[in-house]
């Protein structure tokens, strides 16, 4: 493997608006750096692919995005959304994660019925109003409804991993999020199964955001407006998704797509 | 700044709702804390008043086995010697370590090496019968059916640290072998493959890699049960004999530090001596539980580090 | 040579196995004979007469009656102090410690309380709550004393029970925005429930056959109380906390440390009998209801 700078980049400057930004983001484990000044926007209602080989810090740079790392890292730097930087302590982050709502690798529904995985946490939240209208569109939104509805009161875990996933989507659709981060959500998946949710995420595009972390380049080439490629904890380019996979501008992502190395 | 802004600049009902919740749990464990400092006070000082109020020496305490705390001796001085409760509390807890260690190590072999599935079926549920049978009830069938039995073997009354040292080796042998069982089950399987490759029998891998590999988890084990056994208090007093005598043989009766504090501290009145020299024998009890912890502390960073 | 060698190891390999086989014979034959003795000795003398009359100091003929209310007593009494408490601890430990000097110090001192001799722990109650409070020998001062001895094992039991919830579970609600107190108590908490009630019920086991800890606290008497006087500040009510309570425990060593009651022996067999049995229904309880709840919470019907 060569050795690339790390510190040149190609960011291409998308239009707006932008659904959330961060400035000059770092975040450590203790000691260790795991994300290097991410400078990235995410254009609203486009998909972005955050694509790079095991380790190279996606997930890290995702999960700071809602404030899912407090606690385990140390994140520095600016996250911008709604005008806001949410990257500071006074910052409400149960509203932060609201909003920007989080769909993670294993299928983790709760240990309760279908119908209560959705309509339980939109109680906790009060959104009492209208629940079981609500639980059925997050359901259609999710493309699940047509296999669930006459068994809503089953549990969740008697699903299919596919059909698992995709009630944790319309879990986090329910809660009227406006960013949906994704971290690898069909790798714990067979192929049937991830098309069914690329599919689902073209339908959902128009209402939300979505930011989602994969190591299947083909997925990444198929479903996303935007991809933004990481190694050792840089962002080395980012760029529309059909420029990056044609004509990518650093040597380093194009050795990683013509797979030379990961 | 508009609705969003503020509402993410403000903190909400969940703010509050995770202070109040980890305040709630805090004052839990902050609750045990201060019962367990607080036990460890109250003991310290009533039992420290049998030197500093009555003004007992160290030595005499630990060396002298006359035990009279009631009399004054010959010397005109009351006579507090716990040498023959600390002897005999020692006494029966190496013993029943003795005895309970290999059979504890025989179990969790069978259970883990020899017949994981069918063995673990059927020796988990006796482990736990065994845990689950209370002192008492150990007591009392070493009372009809060990010291009888005793007495007829070996003459006597039966009573004393042999047949404490039985009784105890059945209480404790469950704790040994499921700590053990722990231990061995973290040898990892490559060990046990690469052993047997090598031409080894069963036995060699199990006596040259497997107990090798968990012999700080099993020492830890049988610590664990010399602390059990230390502290355990009626099953001994029952079939120990209750004197207050330096044990000349196994079968002699004398008393426990547990067993003499069982059967002598409603009979002493509050502040005077004898009733000192009791919480005397309770610190040293408390002393050494949190000796035992220490040991199986240090087992433990030994064992890691030879990892 | 080599052939030599093996077959040497060959030997002793069959003779050690043996020999563990043996060993492990002899456990299982002491397990049989304690049960086999306590049953067959102690179920004859167990009649609906002995269940349910009081004891007699010292004639022959007395039974159980008060020392069993007792025991269940003084179990639900502890149980209803130690299990909130336990919850709460389990909850700090698992959900909110930081793994930092201050919890490991925290974590010794529980350690070092588990460890704690219970004859140590009922003097302590003896000393503070029969004697400082004058809370006197008291089914109260025995309940305190027998949950200090609980908490820590139940603590422990709750914070393990609590850990073995997949973190994604908690990264589930965190990520819907769900406060950390809310993922804790409406997602973590009903997630553990089978391996809290697990604890609990084997707890309940322990308590019910805790005898050092209360000798000195609920005392070793169990004076008349009756049955049908539901006022609890009576002092012979039944449900008065404040009444000196032998227990079923206590009573077996007591009847053959005092050695008056001419029957004591096969008072003690019946009463060890009774306990043995009520352990027995607690311990399978556990194990069936444990199964019963991980199948219901994993499995077709919620
Ligand atoms: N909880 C953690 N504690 C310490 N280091 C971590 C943690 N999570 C991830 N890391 C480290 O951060 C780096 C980036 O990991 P991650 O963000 O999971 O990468 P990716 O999602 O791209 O595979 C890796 O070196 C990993 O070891
Ligand atoms: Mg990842």
């Amino acid at each position: 493997m060569a050795s690339y700078n790390l510190d040149e980049s190609y960011l291409y400057q998308a239009a707006g608006p932008f659904a959330i930004t961060t400035q000059d983001l770092n975040v450590y484990y203790g000691n260790h750096q795991a994300t290097f000044n991410a400078n990235l926007k995410f254009p609203s209602n486009r998909i972005t692919a955050l694509i790079g080989a095991s380790g190279s810090g996606k997930s890290t740079f995702l999960r700071s995005l809602n404030r899912l790392n407090d606690g385990i890292a140390r994140v520095t730097g600016k996250i911008e959304y709604q005008g806001i930087d949410i990257n500071q302590a006074a910052v409400n982050v149960y509203e932060v994660r609201r909003r920007i709502g989080m769909v993670f690798q294993h299928p983790n529904p709760f240990a309760k019925s279908i119908y209560e995985n959705i309509a339980f946490p939109l109680k906790q939240l009060g959104m009492t109003s209208d629940l079981s209208n609500r639980v059925e569109e997050s359901l259609r939104a999710a493309a699940l409804w047509d296999e669930v509805h006459d068994k809503l009161q089953e549990s969740a875990l008697d699903l299919s991993g596919g059909q698992q996933q995709r009630l944790c989507i319309a879990r986090a659709i329910a809660v009227k999020p406006e960013i949906l981060l994704m971290d690898e959500p069909t790798s714990a998946l067979d192929p049937i199964s991830s098309r069914k949710i690329e599919a689902t995420m073209q339908q959902l595009k128009k209402d939300y955001t979505i930011i989602i972390v994969t190591h299947n380049m083909q997925q990444a080439a198929r479903s996303s407006d935007f991809t933004a490629f990481f190694h050792l904890g840089h962002v080395i380019e980012f760029n529309k998704t059909s420029h990056l996979f044609t004509t990518p501008r650093m040597p380093t992502t194009e050795d990683y797509i013509s797979g030379h190395f990961g | 700044m508009n609705d969003v802004q503020r509402k993410l600049m403000q903190p909400s009902a969940a703010t509050k709702q995770d202070r109040r919740g980890k305040i709630i749990s805090l004052i839990c464990i902050v609750f045990i804390l201060i019962l367990t400092v607080s036990l460890i006070g109250f003991i310290a000082v009533r039992g420290l008043a049998t030197f500093f109020t009555n003004h007992v020496s160290l030595r005499e305490f630990f060396f002298s086995s006359a035990w009279n705390p009631g009399q004054l001796g010959k010397n005109g001085q009351p006579q507090v010697g716990a040498a023959a409760m600390i002897t005999a509390s020692f006494a029966v807890t190496l013993l029943s370590a003795i005895l309970a260690t290999p059979f504890a190590v025989a179990v969790a072999l069978y259970m883990t090496e020899l017949a994981p599935k069918r063995g673990a079926r059927l020796l988990q549920p006796v482990i736990e019968l065994l845990v689950g049978i209370p002192s008492v009830v150990y007591g009392f069938i070493g009372l009809i059916v060990v010291v009888p039995a005793i007495r007829t073997l070996f003459g006597g009354t039966g009573f004393g640290v042999l047949a404490g040292s039985l009784v105890l080796f059945v209480m404790i042998l469950p704790t040994i072998t499921s700590l053990t069982i722990d231990s061995l089950k973290q040898v990892p399987d490559y060990y046990r493959s690469a052993s047997l490759a090598l031409g080894a029998t069963r036995w060699q891998t199990i006596y040259k890699v497997i107990l090798r590999a968990a012999l700080p988890g099993i020492l830890t084990a049988v610590v664990f049960g010399m602390a059990r056994a230390f502290g355990e208090a009626l099953a001994v007093q029952m079939v120990i004999g209750n004197a207050a005598l330096m044990p000349t043989s196994l079968v002699t009766p004398t008393a426990t530090l547990t067993s003499q504090l069982t059967s002598q501290m409603g009979d002493t009145i509050m502040g005077t001596l004898p009733n000192n020299a009791l919480w005397s024998l309770a610190l040293v009890l408390l002393l050494m539980s949190v000796i035992f912890n220490v040991l199986i502390k240090w087992i433990g960073k030994r064992g890691e580090m030879q990892k | 040579m080599k052939k030599s060698t093996n077959v040497t190891a060959q030997r002793n390999n069959r003779w050690a196995l043996l020999g563990i086989k043996a060993m492990v014979g002899v456990v299982v034959l002491i397990l049989i004979a304690l049960l086999g003795d306590i049953l067959i000795t102690g179920l004859p003398h167990v009649s609906w007469h002995f269940l349910t009359s009081p004891s007699k100091d010292f004639g022959a003929g007395g039974g159980i009656a008060n020392q069993l209310f007792n025991s269940i007593y003084i179990l639900v009494l502890t149980l209803l102090i130690s299990c909130p408490i336990a919850l709460g601890a389990g909850i700090y430990l698992s959900e909110f410690a930081r793994p930092n000097f201050l919890t490991s110090v925290i974590r010794t001192i529980i350690e070092v309380l588990s460890s704690l001799p219970s004859i140590v722990i009922g003097l302590f109650g003896y000393l503070i709550l029969v004697i400082k409070f004058q809370f006197d020998f008291s089914i109260f001062s025995g309940a305190i004393a027998v949950m200090l001895v609980n908490l820590p094992l139940l603590t422990r039991n709750t914070e393990e029970a609590l850990h073995a919830v997949p973190q994604t579970q908690r990264e589930a609600g965190w990520a819907l925005g769900l406060s950390k107190w809310r993922t804790i108590s409406r997602i973590i908490l009903p997630a553990a429930i089978p391996g809290l009630v697990t604890g609990v019920i084997l707890s309940a086991g322990r308590i019910f056959g805790e005898a050092a800890a209360l000798i000195y606290t609920a005392g070793q008497s169990a004076p008349l109380i009756s049955y049908t006087n539901w006022n609890p500040f009576s002092p012979t009510s039944f449900l008065n906390p404040m009444r000196p309570a032998e227990t079923l425990a206590v009573h077996i060593w007591k009847l053959n440390t005092d050695g008056i009651t001419p029957d004591a022996t096969q008072i003690s067999s019946g009463a060890s009998a009774v306990l043995i049995i009520v352990i027995l229904i607690i311990i399978l309880g556990s194990r069936w209801l444990g199964s019963y709840l991980y199948r219901k919470m994993g499995g077709t019907k919620s």
